[in-house]
């Protein structure tokens, strides 16, 4: 579905760098990346801001041309092929609408549906599921402009479906969005992916989204892939440690017990790290039957702490 | 070709009907739009008030000239001129959108905010037309008849062409509209009026560099039945749409080159 070979992007900035003059310099967003998604597949696109994401995701789309290498998507070149491309895939920027802002939701989705050139009466099929599924049914004929975030982002993801593509690409899709329009987006994406097959290829800050969505993790740092694989293998092959919490009835000295060890403490509440070979259930125990406890959690490692070690410590693509 | 026109038409339409949400804004606006015009052309009155010649010419000749000139920039300012938007579109990054839809985004962004007030132009210039053809004292013969039309479609193509070479320029230089501008509107303004009345040098720039000479000056020196003053081969007079074509092949590979080029905003 997607093939990335060798791809390189750079940018020419100018800067001042006297009164008048200006000097140019070539700034590497995107550094000789290869990968290949397969069809069918749920990817996550990890990196911190200014790794190379939007680039790539902007290159697979054709919006911009690689400076070097190859890129195909279902075939096509994006950059030289652009419209043809569009017809098959779907894209959607969490941050900007595509949706035209002065029209009800539904005329805007009639206007895509013509631009796409989708039939009538498999719109018609088309909008009363994408409806149902994405609950839009109470907005319809609102304006775009008088939508809410979840309601816009909702009716956005429908808008990139119209023409039923076989590819979806999500820049961050669930930004900004409450807890329940996260929970209908999540629930809608694996759906699609499952029960129609679509493949989906998603970047994001958030990290439940990877851990509910995405089988396969691929990580990206200044403009390097750092990792791709699945999250556990991830996990393990960065040896996180989960930390236990554990709020005290009054401040004490650092818990010592077998198997973890206190990382920080704040009055009452201490942090203990417990490596991936411990047993969180034995020191739980241990803890309990030394102090007196309040309250304990235990959380394991999230995706940012993976990723922090990652971009420290570098850890070799495997796959 | 016809998709595209299909494709602008619905385009066009919908956002007609976007804009029919606020119809007495729309009204309004076309009839400032109009009044505006018809103030501009009243300043040709005020100028043949002092001198019965313009450059040489009378006054229903240069209205002639005001006309033709103006019918061709309402037409194309109607169908394309919000294209000048581009540097906003890259500023905002909105272009981005623009281009993952299956529709080219020149044709997306000429469609933009399409309103009928975009005829408040179109409607006096043409009014204006018909007043100095009434005025005008010419032998009309069929070669006559059929240049009018060529010179108002080549005209439209012209402006077309430097609509879109402007645009093109904000792909290179995102705050260059202004600058862009000079050319596009500064074009509409200098072909109202007799190019005679600029000068010789200026009519050879702007027969040779910027040929906006082409747009109604040539072919309304045979219309008009009047000698060229820089003594052009007869020729020129017909050869508004081969400079609109050649300009058009310009602007085409002007704005291919811009997108190839585009670099998007950080997100």
């Amino acid at each position: 579905m997607i093939e990335v070979d060798e791809v390189c992007k750079s940018f020419t900035v100018r800067r001042r760098s006297g009164r008048l003059r200006r000097s140019r310099t070539l700034v590497g967003a995107v550094d000789r990346i290869s990968f290949t998604v397969a069809a069918g597949e749920f990817v996550g696109y990890l990196g911190p801001n200014g790794a190379g994401k939007s680039t790539t995701i902007k290159m697979l789309t054709g919006i911009l041309t690689p400076t070097s290498g190859r890129v195909r998507v279902s075939g096509l070149d994006p950059s030289r092929q652009r419209t043809a491309l569009a017809r098959r895939i779907g894209v959607v920027f969490g941050q900007r609408t595509t949706l035209w802002w002065d029209l009800p939701l539904r005329d805007s989705l009639t206007l895509v549906r013509h631009l796409y050139r989708v039939e009538r009466s498999t719109h018609q099929a088309r909008l009363a599921e994408l409806t149902e599924l994405l609950e839009l049914g109470a907005f319809l004929d609102t304006p775009v402009r008088q939508l809410s975030l979840g309601q816009r982002m909702r009716g956005d993801l429908a808008a990139a479906l119209v023409h039923d593509p076989e590819l979806l690409v999500l820049d961050e899709p669930t930004i900004g969005l409450d807890v329940i329009s996260k929970a209908t987006v999540r629930a809608f994406l694996t759906r699609l992916n499952t029960e129609r097959g679509t493949t989906i290829l998603l970047t994001t800050h958030d990290l439940g989204d990877v851990e509910r969505l995405c089988r396969r993790v691929m990580v990206i740092d200044h403009g390097r892939l750092a990792y791709d694989g699945s999250l556990p293998r991830l996990r393990a092959a960065l040896d996180a440690d989960r930390i236990l919490i554990v709020d005290l009835a009054r401040a004490a000295p650092p818990i010592e017990v077998d198997g973890a060890r206190v990382v920080r403490t704040d009055g009452p509440r201490q942090w203990l790290a417990i490596p991936p070979s411990g047993n969180a259930a034995a020191v739980v125990a241990a803890v309990a039957a030394r102090h007196e406890v309040e309250d304990i959690s235990l959380r394991e490692p999230g995706i940012e702490d993976l990723i922090t070690r990652l971009y420290g410590g570098g850890v070799p693509a495997d796959r | 070709m016809v998709e595209a026109v299909r494709i602008y038409l619905l385009l066009a339409g919908t956002w007609m009907r976007s804009a029919a949400q606020y119809p007495a804004s729309m009204v309004m606006l076309l009839a400032t739009q109009a009044v505006a015009t018809f103030l501009d052309a009243a300043a040709i009155l005020i100028v043949f008030a002092h001198t019965p010649r313009l450059g040489g010419f009378s006054l229903p000749e240069v209205m002639f000239l005001y006309a033709t000139s103006g019918i061709s920039v309402a037409v194309a300012d109607i169908t394309l001129g919000t294209v000048e938007r581009l540097g906003e579109h890259i500023r905002h990054g909105t272009l981005d959108t623009l281009l993952l839809r299956p529709v080219g985004p020149l044709l997306q962004i000429a469609t933009e905010d399409f309103n009928p007030r975009r005829m408040g132009k179109l409607v006096p210039t043409a009014v204006m037309l018909v007043v100095s053809l009434r005025h005008l004292d010419l032998h009309w013969t069929l070669a006559r008849a059929a240049t009018l039309p060529l010179m108002l479609a080549g005209g439209v193509g012209i402006f077309w062409a430097l609509w879109v070479l402007a645009a093109a320029w904000q792909f290179a230089v995102v705050d260059g509209k202004q600058a862009a501008n000079s050319i596009t509107y500064g074009g509409a303004y200098v072909t109202q009026y007799p190019l005679s009345i600029f000068g010789r040098d200026a009519l050879r720039g702007l027969t040779w560099v910027l040929p906006l000479a082409f747009v109604n000056w040539e072919p309304a020196l045979y219309v008009l039945g009047r000698p060229d003053p820089l003594g052009l081969p007869v020729f020129f007079r017909f050869a508004s749409p081969l400079v609109a074509a050649v300009l058009a092949v310009l602007a085409a590979l002007a704005w291919r080159t811009g997108l190839r080029h585009y670099q998007s905003t950080g997100s």
